[in-house]
């Protein structure tokens, strides 16, 4: 039993090692900031997942309890990967059209509009409303 | 046989972190160097947990689960800042 769960420990330490070396691999080698989106998101979140098995396997080896609280590292990653993922992604399809960013032409190629207007981020601020409170020169009255 | 797949891993992180490194000095868009930093926060904390696994301590657990929040909110805001001009609105 401690031998399979030996194994077990080694195996998911090398698979969640080799997640996050892939990942980050990716970052380096593809092509445009969208595709490169692809790599850390899911592939460093499943190499953390995994680590995070073979330390409570190590913890169960070393002190014959099972840990939980390891879980809550991997919950929280889970939770958080896809909301920074999409921010980074608004933050680039918005500087992308603001500002004159030369994208070497991706597999996907260029990200789609969408059919009615625009993308959230880049409707023109109306006049009446501060984009931002930087803006606010005085606080309005009423 | 597991001290040496830890440090095996241990290994692969740190080559990890230097490609992410690499990643953030070339940019060449802002959110590269935004994700660069958030796949650092992420391989340091799995360095963390390697670091605590090898002293065979539980110590460092809330380090890295405090680092998994700083991260993810130090991302957020600095998307905020990029996209909106302010952080908190």
């Amino acid at each position: 039993m401690n031998d399979a769960f030996a194994y077990l420990v080694v195996g998911l330490t090398l698979l969640g090692a080799a997640f996050l070396l892939l990942g980050s691999w990716g970052l380096v080698r593809l092509p445009s900031t969208m595709e490169r989106l692809h790599g850390p998101t899911m592939a460093a979140t499943l190499g953390v997942g995994s680590l995070v098995l073979a330390s409570m396997l190590r913890a169960r080896l070393q002190t014959g309890t099972w840990s939980t609280h390891e879980l809550l590292i991997v919950l929280f990653l889970f939770i958080t990967a896809p909301v920074s993922a999409n921010m980074i992604a608004k933050v680039h399809l918005h500087r992308q059209r603001m500002t004159d960013i030369i994208e070497p032409a991706g597999i996907a190629g260029e990200p789609p509009n969408p059919d009615d207007g625009d993308w959230a981020t880049f409707e023109a601020p109306r006049p009446s409303i501060a984009a931002s409170t930087a803006d606010l020169k005085r606080l309005p009255d009423d | 046989m597991i001290d040496v797949a830890l440090h095996i891993a241990a290994l692969a992180i740190a080559l990890a972190l230097l490609c992410n490194g690499w990643r953030l000095f070339r940019g060449p868009a802002l959110g590269d160097r935004i994700l660069a930093l958030d796949t650092m926060v992420i391989n340091v904390i799995a360095l963390v947990l390697l670091i605590g696994m090898i002293g065979g301590t539980s110590t460092y657990f809330e380090a890295a689960l405090l680092l998994a929040m700083v991260g993810f909110v130090s991302t957020v805001a600095y998307c905020k800042f990029l996209l909106r001009g302010d952080i908190v609105e």
